[in-house]
């Protein structure tokens, strides 16, 4: 008796489970369809997780870049931040026969195997975002992600055009550099563009250098020592990003100091997130230098030559903009180039996708 | 009476077994056919369940004895994390080969099997409470040695990591290119620590010991077992898996860093849960612990095969195999405790 019910439970559950891998298969029909239709390009772009509002943004420019009406099949895999699964998805886009396998990575290490693999199967890789750290170049087609060093050094060029127009070029700035994580791309690169600017001029003085780990709660801690440090003999606050600027500037408003251009610190982030760019509006940070994870149209730009059979550049950076409070400095100059200022008004943060 | 009591106590472990085994050829069968365009069909497909697992079944085993002894371990995932760390630091920053890595992890795992297992066995400690301890110590000194990612390019480890064994079968691909199926060494090594254990589970008194144990641990007592050295015996085996889990993870990643195999420990009990293994011990085999390795990596395969699905799912689906599998086995129990009234 007690047998017979275990084996009705049994067979009752198999045929809920089949049933529902049928109503999946149902649900699938249709891309199945259009998939064998057209001639679609098979993408399979494996994302880090949805960790931050950029990680977000960068998400959705993608599929809206390899969305069906673009002539793309996307593929998309959410690691959920672990490499393991990463590795996986690679396995299993390299057995989908995907054209193309798109891949943000979670750490920069660790991919020599997976590579390979996909290498073998002759399957171009394309990384964004971080770089990763193989022992051979040849395992990857193009990478795509920010210059970091570009966005420090556009900053510092700012800052100079900027004291210049305020007839304050030769006075001497003190400045203090808030640091993101030691050993973050983004952090070596954006202190490395600073101390170039540092550097060119003989009244700048760096006076410390200190990291705020990304984080607002870090960056009004590290923001409130520094002012105890050196209370107003501080003239720029450079933070290496939106969130650290955020704690920076709670810190320095608890002080009784004043930001912004007409106060008493100037206050210079990153990344350009909505919150930041409000911040800018409202004039508490003065200059905001984007960090655009808006990398679905670089990738297409490499898909295509590559379908044209071109070899594409193996490092390419996205345009990222510069946000300021106001239009004292209409465009800035690095090493040659011309960069447009921009003067952040509402329709600009409205007009923007992240 | 008493051969079918006999009878009845072989059924419920075979019986979960089976289902185990039936939901994976189930679920696998179903994304051929429905996934067939989308290269489910590809035996590669499958080997790649294996090699991106393996260091997973041999964890997965170690969880399997010690659950079946009624206790558990929650330290496996920051032992992997130590073993990794340890393996890519001593290679790359120390200069040490490869052979000197191998045996770093193994004794590592060792090293947590026995001082977690004394405490449990011969303390009388509660095994979550001391492995819930093993797990921060085993996190911890991952950052102690480098909070950096180390990446390991040790060409002998690179060479083992990229030793693909080629099978004589293989498919063709969208371009008419034909792809021999392959697999690496670390496939072979789980499923021989699988077919090892599972004999030495079934024919060898330590094996018994192990089942005796877990089922009625007063009526081991009364039989004149040696509890506290099988348990003992129980953690020291699944440290050592664990190092040798955690080396062929290892192998799979080829880098070491602090928030590597998180949850890896929950991934191993799911496994042998849904492979039929009693929290409450006594039953279990290593054979399911590995189907259910398997259905895990085919759900979260399907789900990336699906491609517009969040992988989240995978969380879902899985939680409802759980649930699915723990309701059974509180049935089954239940039913045996009647029987044997």
């Amino acid at each position: 008796m007690k047998r017979r019910v275990f084996f009705s439970i049994m067979v009752v559950c198999l045929i809920a489970t089949l049933t529902a891998c049928k109503a999946k298969s149902d649900s699938t029909v249709g891309t199945d369809v259009s998939n064998s239709s057209g001639d679609l390009i098979k993408v399979g772009f494996s994302q880090v997780g949805a960790e931050s509002d950029w990680r977000t943004a960068n998400s959705e420019s993608m599929k809206k870049t390899f969305s069906e009406e673009n002539g793309y099949e996307l593929i998309f895999d959410d690691a959920q931040q672990k490499q393991e699964n990463q590795i996986a998805a690679i396995r299993n886009f390299i057995q989908q026969d995907v054209d193309y396998i798109v891949l943000a990575p979670v750490t920069e290490t660790g991919w020599d195997t997976v590579l390979q693999e996909a290498k073998d199967a002759g399957i171009p890789v394309i990384i964004v975002d971080r770089m990763v750290n193989v022992s051979d170049e040849g395992l990857y087609t193009a990478w795509v992600g920010s210059n970091f060093e570009l966005e420090g050094k556009k900053a510092a060029a700012w800052l100079d055009a900027y004291l210049k127009a305020a007839g304050k070029g030769e006075d001497s700035i003190n400045i203090v550099d808030i640091q993101g994580t030691i050993g973050a791309s983004a952090q070596i690169g954006r202190t490395a563009g600073l101390e170039a600017g540092v550097n060119e001029h003989s009244n700048w003085t760096l006076l410390v250098k200190t990291t705020g780990e990304f984080t607002q709660a870090k960056g009004q801690e590290v923001m409130e020592s520094l002012l105890k440090q050196y209370g107003d003999k501080i003239d720029v606050v450079y933070c290496e990003n939106d969130n650290e600027a955020f704690g920076a500037i709670d810190a320095i408003e608890a002080a009784g100091y004043k930001v912004g251009l007409d106060g008493d610190m100037i206050v210079m982030s990153f990344d350009s997130t909505n919150a930041g760019l409000t911040d800018t509006l409202s004039g508490k940070i003065s200059l905001n230098t984007e960090c655009n994870p808006l990398h679905g149209t670089r990738v297409e730009e490499i898909i295509k030559t590559l379908e044209k059979g071109e070899t594409p550049d193996k490092k390419k950076y996205v345009e990222e903009e510069i946000f300021s409070f106001d239009n004292s400095v209409p465009s800035v100059t690095v090493d040659g180039t011309d960069y447009t200022v921009t003067q952040v008004t509402q329709e600009v943060i409205d007009s923007r996708a992240y | 009476m008493k051969n079918r009591r006999l009878k009845k106590g072989i059924n419920s472990s075979t019986f979960l077994l089976m289902i185990t085994i039936i939901l994976f050829f189930t679920m696998y069968i179903a994304g051929m056919i429905i996934y067939s365009d989308n290269g489910f069909a590809k035996p590669q497909m499958f080997l790649n369940l294996l090699i991106s697992n393996a260091g997973l079944i041999v964890i997965g085993c170690g969880m399997t004895l010690v659950m079946i002894t009624g206790g558990i371990d929650i330290s496996v995932g920051s032992v992997t994390a130590l073993v990794c760390m340890s393996a890519a630091y001593v290679m790359e920053n120390k200069g040490c080969n490869i052979y000197v890595a191998v045996a770093i992890s193994i004794v590592l795992g060792g090293v947590f099997g026995i001082v977690q297992g004394y405490l449990i066995a011969y303390l009388d400690i509660q095994p979550f409470i001391v492995t819930l301890a093993g797990m921060f110590f085993g996190r911890g000194m991952t950052a102690v040695i480098s909070t950096d990612m180390i990446s390991i390019k040790n060409e002998l480890f690179l060479k083992w990591a990229n030793c693909k064994i080629y099978l004589p079968f293989g498919s063709v691909n969208r371009k008419g290119v034909y792809q021999q199926a392959y697999i690496y060494p670390t496939v072979i090594i789980a499923l021989a620590i699988v077919i090892i254990l599972s004999f030495a589970l079934k024919y060898t008194k330590f094996g018994r010991r192990l089942y005796a144990i877990g089922g009625n641990q007063q009526s081991a007592l009364m039989m004149g077992l040696n509890i506290r050295k099988t348990k003992m015996q129980a953690y020291i085996l699944n440290g050592f898996l664990t190092g040798i889990g955690g080396f062929l993870f290892c192998l799979n990643s080829c880098a070491g860093f602090v928030e590597q195999a998180k949850g890896m420990e929950m991934d191993g009990i799911s496994a042998a849960v849904i492979g039929g293994t009693l929290l409450s011990g006594g039953v279990g085999t290593v054979i399911g612990t590995l189907f259910g390795v398997l259905i895990k990596g085919t759900i979260s395969c399907l789900i990336t095969t699906q491609g517009t699905l969040s992988s989240w799912w995978v969380r879902i689906v899985l939680s409802a195999l759980l649930c699915f599998f723990i309701v059974l086995q509180s049935v089954l129990s239940s039913s045996k405790k009647k029987n044997s009234r």
